[in-house]
């Protein structure tokens, strides 16, 4: 049904009284149901979208709808929405009720949106394939035997499956953006401070974003718009606002765009992908616009340095689950340090509990200066080169991934190989860009891939401007 | 030699004071002492997921004020710091702080040591942090009860150079320390309710000697008094040790106040390894020279500065001095004082004698004090005019002073205390009380001049005790020697 694909279709029609939210809500219940197969969807909100559908259907017909009146939106499992469980797929948090809104969910609610449901995603969002849940794995919707991706997968595959209008995600590593690519749909992750991160579960504080994912960019500009700006609750959230009006200024004029030439010649790359975007390059070039190959010499420390700084903020992150206060608490023990020891041996996953001791061991006396104070050095290196290629350049161009959605189970076993697969996405975490994964589909592969786009920081207006002219 | 000399302590202090914001550090949650357990505890104290933390400005106000008046260097750039270990009183499972980036380092507080001689004790630095929740072990047999409504305040930590040497000088310091954030009006100095708290580092060495023993963490000294007594047993026992051949272990004891020694309670092999790392949840602070000098000139004048005035201009002595400014309500009343009067010794004499014991009598403090300076400085000039005299104006007057409307020199007035000084009337007065003891006279006449006193009672006596006593006493030598 198109009519859902398209928020501003779907708006359209609400206006028209071709459809309500009600309709609208309804249809997507009945395809959640018909689609629980794929492990998307941990809990439908149902009673309660269907009842909050009705107000707004009663707003627009009195004309004081907001801006995302009628949006059907998925919540990945790791942002607070109050009253509701969220567990981060972690069985440490199962029963956890949250006493607060993210503020982004704040701000959907402000504007009307409809919050269906909440969807699975890697366990505190740590993985690539969402695999990593106590929850089934989610099943990519295009073929279920492959991966969703990670960690945001629930949202991707929601997206991709037509199971809600757009999902939120949050990208650490390339959270939003390696899904969206798996699932055929757009990822966006926003400039780092340009969303709040207040009732996002933590990470790794100093990469994690939320972000929308979308069928399209113009309902991705519209999500960011609504969620990004400043917020009281979170100290390093980022003043400066996006207007959507903005966009549809001027979105036809000439870019700059750089393409890093050890990306393309990057072994592990799958050669249609490649070619596919060699292709492009050249179609970019005819149009006017300036491609050029650049080096980037630290590639090889961009994976290192990233696992090594996420960790260590992660082990502090996750402390605070310690089975005392609220979440998961092992019945067996008898003092203080053994409830810690086999609460948190029994409530985190095998991936969570590798990155928390990797995490602790890179900040302990002795070997804190050998990596996690290196690794924050190159950090600095990387952004400081990363700044001076956006000082000649409008853009990076990269494929998303290295290859399509691979198959459940593949990679699970090894952590360094699913390591590697953030291989593209996390130099915008590093960097704190901002980045999108445009789903491409190939008429010779038979998944669909990503092509992320990066710019520099708070230009998000000029790369969705980019993208829906150019893509 | 005895073994006490052979000996010298070095000691350096770590003070947390905890601030008087409204607010916690990081949260809107209310900072307040005494409140039902777990009340002061939105989801940002409790570490919910998802929360995340946001500075108090007063917090740096704070720990700028307190900076400046001990003459630390401000640091322009503040980073926070997280500092990891698991507790129970601890949500987050880290403590936000600061780590290589204090807010303040340097400055001095200066203390009187043993000889009563100024000294300064450096300080290394000065940073700002959040306080752990509090561990009840002793109010259920069988559970350790945890009230998080502490979690989260803010605390500045001040830590000094291992320049202090004895259990009184130490005592000193805490007590300077406290009447500073007290001026400053940033902490309510409360050690016994824990605003105020201290922890110790104690090593021992033969004097001469360069290189510092080991040293030993003593913590739980929750009084001033318990901080001198807790290093003086402490001193005491780290010399026994190597006395008796023994080492000294690097650990942490706890001072127990009741049997007055100080007991291991963990090894620093076992210490936690704090693994400090940035905070990412906040973003570093820059303090401007501008915002420096707008909270230079909000600093109230300092002890420091009073016992200046005190003593140079008001030449008072170092005890006068010490005692008014031990607290800054007192200072300021007697300022309040000396803006009407310029007999500052007898004003001094007045807050520090009969004010004070009138106080400690009833359990008052000085703010409770219903008598306005006007009426002190009054009380002074008629005193100075020889009006009254200095028993009458305590013993008498001050008492109706209290909740009273009218002026001292009414109150003079209306009870007849006001004194005879008109020489005519004295010397009548004298002859009539000599006329009762014609022996006595020539007994003073041959040299037993003690007689004096006598003949004064007398005239006292008959002047209903308004004779003014100087001149009598000269009219009295007078006549007696003619």
């Amino acid at each position: 049904m198109s009519l859902y694909r398209s928020f501003e279709v779907f708006s359209k029609a609400l206006q028209q009284k071709k459809v309500t939210c009600y309709s609208a809500t309804k249809h997507y219940l009945t395809k959640i149901k018909d689609s629980a197969s794929l492990n998307i969807f941990i809990e439908i909100f149902d009673k309660e979208a269907l009842a909050r559908a009705k107000e707004i259907d009663k707003k627009i017909a009195n004309g004081d709808a907001g801006k995302l009146a009628g949006m059907v939106i998925a919540l990945k499992d790791n942002i607070c929405f109050k009253g509701h469980e969220v567990t981060a797929s972690s069985k440490i948090l199962k029963g956890y009720i949250s006493s607060y809104n993210a503020t982004v969910v704040d701000r959907l609610l402000d504007q009307d949106a409809i919050i269906i449901g909440r969807v699975n995603c890697d366990e505190f969002a740590m993985g690539s394939g969402n695999e990593n849940t106590i929850y089934d794995t989610v099943k990519n919707p295009l073929d279920n035997n492959k991966v969703a991706g990670g960690s945001s997968g629930g949202s991707a595959a929601a997206v991709s499956a037509g199971l809600c209008m757009s999902a939120l995600g949050s990208d650490t590593g390339g959270s939003i953006r390696q899904p969206a690519a798996f699932c055929g749909v757009y990822g966006l992750k926003p400039t780092y401070s340009r969303v709040s991160r207040y009732g996002l579960i933590a990470y790794a504080s100093s990469f994690d974003q939320i972000g929308p994912i979308t069928n399209n960019i113009f309902d991705a500009k519209l999500l960011l718009e609504v969620i990004s700006g400043r917020d009281p609750y979170d100290s390093t959230s980022s003043s400066r606002e996006i207007h959507s009006k903005d966009l549809s200024s001027s979105g036809n004029g000439k870019k700059s765009i750089a393409y890093i030439k050890e990306h393309i010649e990057n072994p592990g790359l799958d050669p249609i992908i490649k070619s596919y975007i060699l292709n492009k390059i050249k179609e970019l070039k005819s149009l006017g616009h300036n491609v050029e190959a650049i080096s980037f010499p630290y590639l090889e420390y961009l994976v290192p340095t990233y696992y090594v700084i996420s960790t260590a903020e992660a082990s502090s992150n996750l402390s605070r689950y310690d089975g005392i206060r609220f979440g998961y608490r092992s019945d067996h023990n008898n003092d203080l340090e053994s409830t810690y020891i086999k609460s948190r041996s029994m409530g985190f996953g095998k991936e969570v509990q590798r990155r928390i001791m990797l995490g602790t061991f890179v900040l302990s006396a002795g070997y804190h200066e050998a990596y996690f104070t290196k690794a924050q050095k190159i950090r600095r290196i990387i952004q400081d080169k990363t700044n001076s290629i956006f000082k000649e350049h409008d853009f990076i161009i990269s494929p998303t991934t290295p290859h399509t959605a691979f198959d459940i189970g593949k990679k699970y076993s090894d952590p360094t190989q699913m390591y590697l697969e953030d291989i593209f996405t996390v130099h915008a975490n590093l960097a704190g860009n901002p980045a999108i994964s445009i789903p491409i589909k190939d008429s010779s592969l038979k998944m669909p891939f990503g092509l992320q786009l990066m710019s520099n920081h708070f230009k998000e207006k000029d790369l969705l401007e980019f993208c829906s002219s150019n893509f | 030699m005895n073994i006490k000399e052979k000996y010298e302590a070095v000691i350096g202090l770590e003070v947390h004071a905890q601030l008087l914001t409204q607010t916690k550090a990081y949260s809107n949650d209310e900072n307040i002492y005494g409140a039902a357990p777990n009340t002061k505890t939105s989801a940002i104290t409790l570490g919910h997921p998802g929360t995340l933390p946001v500075s108090n400005k007063k917090v740096i106000e704070y720990a700028v004020k307190l900076g400046l008046s001990v003459g630390a260097k401000i640091r322009k750039h503040n980073e926070y710091a997280r500092k990891n270990y698991f507790y129970a009183d601890l949500p987050k499972g880290y403590q936000i702080t600061q780590d290589t980036t204090p807010i303040c380092n340097g400055g001095v507080i200066e203390i009187l040591d043993e000889k009563n001689k100024t000294k300064k004790i450096n300080i290394t630095r000065i940073h700002m942090e959040e306080d752990a929740g509090k561990s009840i072990h002793d109010l259920d047999p069988f559970n350790t009860l945890i009230d998080l409504n502490r979690a989260g305040v803010p605390l500045l930590e001040i830590v000094s150079e291992p320049e202090i040497k004895t259990g009184d000088e130490a005592f000193n310091y805490v007590m300077e320390v406290r009447k500073l954030v007290r001026y400053l009006d940033i902490c309510d100095g409360n050690m016994e309710e824990g605003s105020l708290r201290c922890d110790a580092n104690i090593s021992v060495r033969i004097r001469g000697e360069s290189k510092f023993g080991t040293k030993v963490e003593v913590k739980n000294m929750n009084s001033s008094r318990n901080v001198k007594n807790a290093i003086d047993f402490e001193i005491k026992r780290q010399i026994e040790v190597i006395e008796n051949g023994g080492q000294i272990v690097h650990e942490t004891r706890g001072f127990d106040a009741v049997k007055g020694i100080t007991i291991s309670q963990r090894h620093k092999e076992e210490a936690n390894d704090y693994r400090y790392f940035p905070e990412p949840d906040l973003q570093p602070i820059e303090i401007t020279k501008e915002y420096i000098e707008q909270i230079k000139k909000t600093l109230p004048l300092l002890p420091k500065e009073l016992n200046t005035i005190y003593q140079r201009e008001y030449k008072l002595s170092q005890y006068d001095s010490n005692l008014l400014i031990e607290d800054k309500e007192t200072a300021l009343f007697f300022n309040e004082i000396c803006a009407l009067t310029n007999n500052y010794k007898l004003a001094a004499n007045i807050i520090n004698g009969v004010i004070k014991s009138y106080l400690n009598e009833n359990g008052l403090t000085i703010t409770q004090l219903d008598i306005s300076a006007k009426n002190i400085a009054n009380l002074i000039d008629l005193i100075e005019g020889n009006q009254i005299s200095n028993t009458i104006a305590t013993s008498k007057i001050f008492p109706l002073l209290i909740s009273s409307k009218k002026s001292p020199k009414k109150i003079a007035e209306e009870n007849n205390w006001i004194q005879e000084s008109d020489n005519t009337i004295l010397k009548d007065l004298i002859l009539q009380a000599l006329e009762k003891y014609p022996e006595k006279i020539q007994e003073y006449k041959n040299g037993k001049k003690g007689l004096i006193g006598l003949f004064m009672g007398e005239v006292m006596k008959i002047s209903k005790g308004k004779a003014d006593p100087k001149i009598t006493n000269k009219l009295l030598r007078d006549i007696l020697e003619k």
